[in-house]
């Protein structure tokens, strides 16, 4: 009994408190992303924003959620009962186990594996099925087209960002993340590798379903796509899922392209500063990393607000015609380059 | 050569870029939204607002019970029914408008020879049931001694047009 208790009880209390230390402060970070989104949109289209519930309109994320909460959960009569619940969960649930291979700071990650990028990649495309299944089980049209275009164009933008990610782990020689970010000091990934981060930060919209991208929801022609079936808790879950989603994708464009929890003062241009050691040394890393998740958010939401949605044809046409032939050309060239000056990462 | 332009402002998003520039520059602009309930914008003195019944500065009601405005108005709105007083003056006995029915068309402010029946500023007066839009002459005679020193002063405004 006390073996089981040392072996396993313990330890798994310990991992849970670690999961639990991630996922409150991830989903308090999901309300406020979702406020700061739409006072974002409000101030570029001149308006106020929610300003009404708490102090400039904090809580409104949580009155929000409370509302969702009460309300009665409506399952269509023609629908697939347990798909169809299944379903926001998954979405929900994929969205979060991302994190845990996320390095919030130097040795502050939760699950340092060492093929964390393509766990990385294998979550964040499972979040299709939460998509595809809430499509199918709705058993009404306006979900199902929603749910077959953005499965369409998830798998399609999936398979540049797998060659963008190839493109940096190229660069790094490790597939684990902390080591990614380590591979950055000095010179941050997006400088020398400034198309593909355009390239990832585009296809990331797509892999979200952000604005350009935001078919499968449409509102104006599919009312709210795959979750126009959806009401109270299980609408609420879509909705975290999409921003945890949106939330990592910001954290991987940090982590792969903007040196992670390094600090942006640490280089030649900044160093001849007096004072500037002691203050990268005092600032710990964790506030840096915030920080640039939280300015790549902000760039999501000004996407979101500047730009008109994409026809369908024309979101296949970018990520199967431009994207996919520039990333492979983007993977030979700096594989070429990395052999041709010798520069490639040593092994470890 | 414009098509060498072309394709490179299609390479380098230039379109795009441009639009993330100015999304950028109305992000710091002032908010246009006025903030309603506790900010109101402006109303001009001509503003058919809810109704009212006005008396003059002695305390007596202006309205003489001469039923211009319940001819006048096209929406039928207003019931008026009057009687010799008993210093002899002819008043009103009942006096009452449907605010439901009523269409805001100020035409019995313009009937009115004594200036009693007029549309004041205010526009906040919704209610839960209809029955409270049943305006009877008590409310309306509140309605004026609530908004008077307004309506005063917006005939006053408006008196040079007229």
């Amino acid at each position: 009994m006390a073996e089981f208790i040392d072996i396993y009880l313990l330890p798994g209390l310990w991992i849970l408190g670690k999961v639990l230390l991630i996922v409150v402060p991830l989903l308090l970070a999901v309300a406020y992303a979702i406020y700061f989104d739409r006072k974002i949109w409000a101030a570029i289209q001149l308006r106020r924003g929610p300003n009404v519930v708490g102090p400039w309109g904090l809580l409104q994320s949580f009155a929000d959620g409370l509302k969702l909460l009460l309300k009665e959960t409506i399952v269509p009569s023609g629908a697939n009962k347990g798909v169809f619940i299944i379903a926001p969960v998954l979405m929900f649930v994929v969205a979060f186990v991302a994190w845990a291979v996320i390095p919030f700071d130097d040795g502050l990650v939760l699950s340092n594996l060492n093929v964390g990028v393509l766990y990385l990649f294998a979550i964040s495309s499972l979040g299709v099925y939460g998509i595809i299944m809430s499509g199918w089980a709705s058993n009404s049209r306006y979900a199902f087209l929603g749910a077959m275009r953005s499965a369409a164009q998830m798998v399609s933008y999936e398979v540049s960002i797998g060659f963008v990610i190839v493109t940096v782990l190229l660069c790094v020689g490790s597939l684990n993340l902390s080591d990614v970010v380590m591979a950055q000091e000095g010179l941050w990934f997006f400088i020398p590798l400034f198309p593909v981060f355009i390239i990832f930060f585009i296809s990331a919209l797509a892999e979200t379903n952000r604005a350009p991208f935001d078919l499968p929801e449409a509102e104006a022609e599919l009312v709210a796509g795959y979750q126009v079936e959806y009401s109270s808790l299980t609408f609420a879950l879509f909705w975290l899922g999409e921003y945890t989603a949106v939330l990592l994708m910001c954290a991987m464009t940090t982590t792969l392209f903007f040196g992670g929890w390094l600090s942006p003062f640490d280089n030649f241009l900044f160093n001849w500063i007096p004072g500037m050691e002691a203050f990268n040394a005092f600032m710990p890393g964790l506030v840096w990393f915030l920080l640039k998740t939280f300015f790549f958010f902000f760039v999501f939401s000004w996407i979101k607000a500047s730009v008109p949605r994409y026809r369908y044809d024309q979101l296949m046409r970018l990520g199967w015609k431009v994207f996919l032939p520039l990333s492979l050309v983007a993977v030979i060239v700096t594989a070429g380059v990395l052999v041709a000056f010798d520069m490639l990462p040593n092994a470890s | 050569m414009s098509r060498i332009s072309q394709v490179a402002k299609t390479i380098f998003l230039w379109e795009f870029v441009i639009a993330m520039k100015l999304t950028l520059k109305y992000f710091f602009k002032p908010k246009l939204t006025i903030n309603y309930p506790y900010e109101k914008g402006p109303l001009s003195p001509r503003f058919r607002g809810e109704l009212a019944l006005r008396r003059y500065d002695n305390g007596e009601e202006r309205c003489i019970a001469c039923k211009l405005c319940e001819a006048i108005c096209p929406a039928q709105a207003i019931t008026i029914e009057a009687e010799e007083r008993e210093d002899g003056s002819r008043r009103t006995t009942k006096y009452d408008i449907d605010m439901v029915k009523c269409i805001y068309c100020g035409f019995c402010q313009e009937a009115c020879p004594v200036d009693a029946i007029v549309e004041g500023p205010n526009f906040e007066f919704a209610t839960e049931t209809r029955e409270e839009l049943y305006y009877d002459k008590a409310k309306l005679l509140a309605n004026g001694d609530r908004w008077e020193q307004e309506i005063a002063a917006n005939i006053v405004a408006d008196a040079p047009y007229r």
